[in-house]
């Protein structure tokens, strides 16, 4: 028997803001444990929670974004748990109100198609802290800096039908959410963090099987890895006669497995109820006007524009678009007169993210700034320099070593386009290789590159290649 | 002479006659106490200085007592509860700091039951309150403590909280002035929560006019409470002297139900008259849905009490079991140790009208029935600028009479707890004796017409003396 895999994910996206979601404290990472944590933050008696406005802006943007419906009226709830790192007992969030309801994502899938992916829904909450089990040899810490930072849940349809899918669903709303400015994606940190929801069914099947929810997936691998292991054991489980159980799975990087954590049975009563602390949050329309007015230009559209504006094809448009940063870094040096669209692209597919890769640098930090190298390739196409030799110009750019036109002339660098030079030094190859040059005249052609070899060589690379061909083949005729 | 001086007489004074006053009441409450109970820390007035910019000093010199519920920086704050006994908050509530502001001098945080729980008193870990017109009587609660030492002159006045009754049922059990404004009107930033969409500041007075004073410095946005209203503050001392001619006044009819004393019906009826005689319109009023207010309560109180309550876990702060074995132990020792078993009981039915499977049953009818309590009082109001009716069924019980029954205690707040869940400001203002015990009088105004309050009970005191009257064994020169 075939079977299908269904996947829905949860994602908790850290939104950028600068302080909490309910109190004014800041969210810098990194701090030493509890020293971003206020009163508000470790829940003592008499405080209260109040909305941080620029959370709620940044939810909205990535509402309007997937083209869903922002909640005019949306309720914060309470989700009550005891845990040691969740301070008031409970954690604000939003249940059967949030603020985004449905919309889609649209994800490249390999074969060249484009899958559009529901969202269920989307909805603000604040993290909880952490539980610091490593450091003490008879005690658990509590770091409490992070409880009270702003999370976006989204909430995707079961939608995804391998893990592949998952994955590419993941790369696209990592995408998005950095090209909304609404966080800074980052997985490390604990800015993107992912849950899924996976069940298996026979092909042809329409409803869904029971599933089993796996937490723990802190990178786009680990998500793979664990949606395959888990795929596969629920196959062979039913494939066995038995039945999955409806429970909270960990996944294990290490082993590759994943393993039970708490089953249905054991599973929290939240008793979710309006947060009486908090008033129902009613957007205005000319808030979500502005907030739509300021959208940027999204993924989707800005792919289609490289490719109708720039000529580009869809790989390098895909390419170039996945981070808002490298777009605007190719659409800076096309500003900045790049000649050749096409060049361009090549040169930051190339070279730049080669280099970028080599050193572990992001686009931000690029240390060729866009204008310089569309000078460099102004240089290419005036002839002064060949391609070549625009890598080593490039090269030193790169490190830092002045400007394109100081670096042509400091190293001599610039092409040599010339004729009489160009023939002078012709005249003294065909000398010293008298023998190979009679061969040449006699038919075999091959030898061209021989001399262009060595007239090259003698003028460490400078000769313009197009010039060069010309002339030598000129001067074969006149022998001729 | 000094025990009866008013609010504006007591900021009036010179800088020697505001010591003299202090020290006045901090006797007062080093002789009398011990046999209240009304105090759980009483304060040196140097102890908590007010931080800030200055305030108006409209209240320069003034001793006031803070319920131990709201937070003050420096002071230990219990709630009335084991689980926060040796807590000391490091800020103060919005209500201490305006009021330290304004230029209070506080000497006390007063005796209430735990984390507000209660009608009595009598749910306190630190001992019960008792009644100063009868030391074998409660004081009701749960602002037991602020009440007694009001009545008893050991402070002119002192803050109070309001969740279903707290500050107008002691008010009127101990014979003095106790308002609660509308939701909204006062900050319940570093009030510790019991039941946050019903929890409100409120003050109680030996009169209107004491109370007006106090309570204008209290009201007010702030931004730190989500729920605070914008709405611009009224000069409650102004709206004293309105008088009550021309209002029309509705006369509850459910309130006069079987459960009332027909002797407090009687002092009840005498004040309405009194009200009609100066010029107030009597209409009388049906409320259809009133009677399931402490049904409606008793849902979405503990409902909320449960969640508010969960930080108390014996990790950051409060009371911890000694050597858990494990997490669960840690948490089920430090709560069952910490909270006594008025406050387990509705941790206890709040979890349970929110589980899966009973929350539309229970949490969401109450609301909807919430919402229908307060539709009944909004048309009432549409022929009506206020509404009246008792306090309390009845005057003062016995101390332990009604402990082994909840349900017989509950039915206490019968005629108050219906406005909490309609947000509406109400006051109780004394209304006589029975059996030598007070009784109170309550008016319920409309949203935010704290004035209107102020103007009727301000008028019915100038034709009244109830509020002069004294207990016995606590008159000037006791002790």
């Amino acid at each position: 028997m075939s079977w299908e895999t269904v996947i829905g994910l949860e994602v908790h996206v850290q939104l950028l803001t600068e302080s909490k979601i309910f109190s004014a404290t800041p969210t810098r990472y990194g701090a030493s444990p509890n020293t971003q944590a206020g009163l508000i933050d470790l829940g003592y008696p008499g405080v209260l929670p109040v909305l941080n406005r620029r959370a709620v802006e940044l939810a909205v943007r990535f509402g309007l974004a997937i083209g869903a419906t922002v909640s005019r009226r949306s309720v914060f709830a309470r989700k009550n748990y005891f845990y040691p790192d969740l301070p008031k007992g409970y954690q604000i969030s939003q249940y059967d109100q949030p603020i985004v309801q449905g919309g889609a994502l649209e994800i490249p899938l390999p074969e060249g198609i484009v899958k559009r992916v529901g969202i269920t829904r989307a909805h603000l909450e604040e993290d909880a802290g952490k539980s610091v089990h490593d450091r003490f040899p008879e005690a658990s810490g509590i770091d409490l800096n992070r409880a009270g930072t702003p999370l976006l849940e989204i909430v995707s349809e079961p939608d995804l039908r391998s893990p592949t899918q998952a994955v590419a669903y993941l790369k696209a709303l990592h995408t998005l959410v950095r090209y909304l400015a609404i966080s800074d994606g980052n997985l490390q940190e604990g800015s993107f963090r992912c849950d899924a929801n996976l069940s298996v069914r026979p092909t042809g099947e329409t409803r869904l099987g029971i599933r089993s929810e796996i937490k723990n997936l802190n990178s786009f691998r680990f998500v793979e890895q664990a949606l395959r292991y888990e795929a596969d054991r629920q196959v062979q489980l039913l494939e066995a006669g038995g039945q999955v159980v409806q429970e909270t799975r960990l996944y294990d990087p290490d082993r590759r497995e994943t393993r039970p954590l708490r089953s249905k049975e054991e599973a929290h009563d939240y008793r979710y109820f309006p947060d009486p602390d908090l008033l129902p949050l009613v957007l205005e329309e000319t808030f979500i006007d502005e907030v739509r007015s300021a959208l940027p230009e999204l993924p989707t559209a800005k792919r289609e524009r490289f490719q109708s504006a720039y000529g580009l094809g869809a790989y390098d448009a895909a390419v170039l678009t996945q981070s808002r940063d490298l777009a605007d870094y190719y659409e800076s040096a096309h500003r900045a007169g790049a000649p050749d669209s096409k060049l361009l692209a090549n040169w930051i597919l190339g070279e730049v993210l080669a280099k970028l890769n080599r050193d572990h640098l992001e686009i931000d930090q690029v240390p060729v700034p866009a204008s310089m190298l569309a000078l460099l390739l102004v240089r290419i196409a005036d002839g002064t320099l060949s391609g070549p030799l625009a890598k080593t110009v490039f090269e030193t750019l790169w490190a830092g070593e002045g400007s394109v036109d100081e670096i042509i002339d400091a190293r001599g660098l610039r092409q040599v386009s010339d004729t009489g030079a160009l023939e002078q030094v012709i005249e003294d190859t065909i000398a010293a290789h008298a023998t190979q040059w009679t061969e040449y005249c006699a038919g075999r052609d091959k030898l061209l590159g021989f001399f262009v070899g060595q007239v090259m060589q003698a003028t460490q690379g400078r000769a313009n290649p197009q010039t060069l061909n010309a002339l030598i083949q000129k001067r074969r005729e006149r022998s001729g | 002479m000094k025990l009866r001086s008013r609010v504006p007489e007591l900021v009036a004074a010179t800088a020697r006659e505001t010591r003299s006053a202090l020290e006045y009441y901090r006797e007062r409450i080093r002789v009398l106490n011990p046999r209240l109970n009304a105090f759980i820390t009483p304060v040196d007035p140097q102890a908590h200085p007010a931080t800030g910019a200055p305030g108006t000093r409209r209240l320069a010199g003034l001793p006031i007592a803070h319920k131990d519920l709201f937070v003050t920086r420096g002071i230990p704050t219990t709630c009335g509860s084991r689980m926060l006994a040796g807590f000391v908050p490091p800020y103060d509530a919005c209500v201490v700091e305006r009021l330290d502001l304004a230029g209070c001098t506080l000497i006390g945080k007063t005796n209430m039951d735990e984390f507000a729980m209660g009608s009595s008193n009598e749910t306190s870990a630190f001992g019960p309150v008792r009644n100063p017109w009868n030391l074998e009587r409660v004081p009701g609660g749960s602002s037991g403590g602020s009440a007694a030492a009001v009545a008893a002159g050991l402070v002119p006045v002192a803050t109070g909280t309001d969740t279903g009754g707290s500050i107008r049922q002691p008010a009127a059990l101990c014979g003095i002035t106790g308002i609660k404004p509308s939701y909204g009107r006062v900050s319940r930033f570093g009030m510790i929560a019991f039941a946050s969409s019903m929890d409100q500041a409120g003050v109680l007075a030996r009169s209107a006019e004491d109370a007006a004073w106090v309570l204008r410095e209290m009201a007010g946005h702030d931004p730190r409470d989500s729920t605070s209203v914008g709405l611009p503050v009224p000069d409650y001392v102004a709206a004293l002297t309105r008088g009550v001619r021309g209002l029309r006044i509705g006369i509850v009819q459910n309130f006069f139900d079987e459960g009332l004393w027909p002797a407090v019906a009687d002092r009840i009826r005498e004040a309405l008259s009194v009200l009609e005689a100066a010029g107030a319109q009597l209409i009388d009023i049906t409320l259809p849905h009133l009677s399931l207010s402490v049904p409606v309560y008793y849902v979405l109180a503990p409902a909320e009490c449960s969640s508010n309550l969960a930080r108390y876990d014996g990790i950051r702060y409060g009371h911890r079991a000694r050597d858990p074995v494990d997490l669960t132990d840690l948490y089920c020792r430090s709560r069952s140790e910490g909270f006594g078993a008025e406050v387990q009981r509705r941790i206890l039915i709040g979890t349970y009208v929110l589980s899966h499977g009973y929350y539309d049953a229970y949490y969401l009818k109450a609301q909807r029935v919430r919402r229908l309590i307060r539709n009944d009082f909004l048309k009432a109001f549409e022929s009506v600028d206020l509404l009246a009716g008792p306090t309390t069924p009845t005057p003062a019980f016995r101390l332990g009479e009604k402990t082994a029954d909840p349900l017989t205690m509950y039915l206490n707040d019968i005629y108050t707890i219906g406005v909490n869940l309609a947000g509406l400001p109400a006051l109780s203002v004394p209304a006589g004796l029975v059996e030598g015990l007070p009784v109170g009088l309550q008016l319920i105004g409309r949203d935010f017409d704290e004035e209107t309050l102020f103007a009727a009970a301000a008028d019915f005191q100038g034709r009244t003396d109830w509020h002069r009257a004294e207990p016995p064994g606590f008159e000037e020169g006791s002790g």
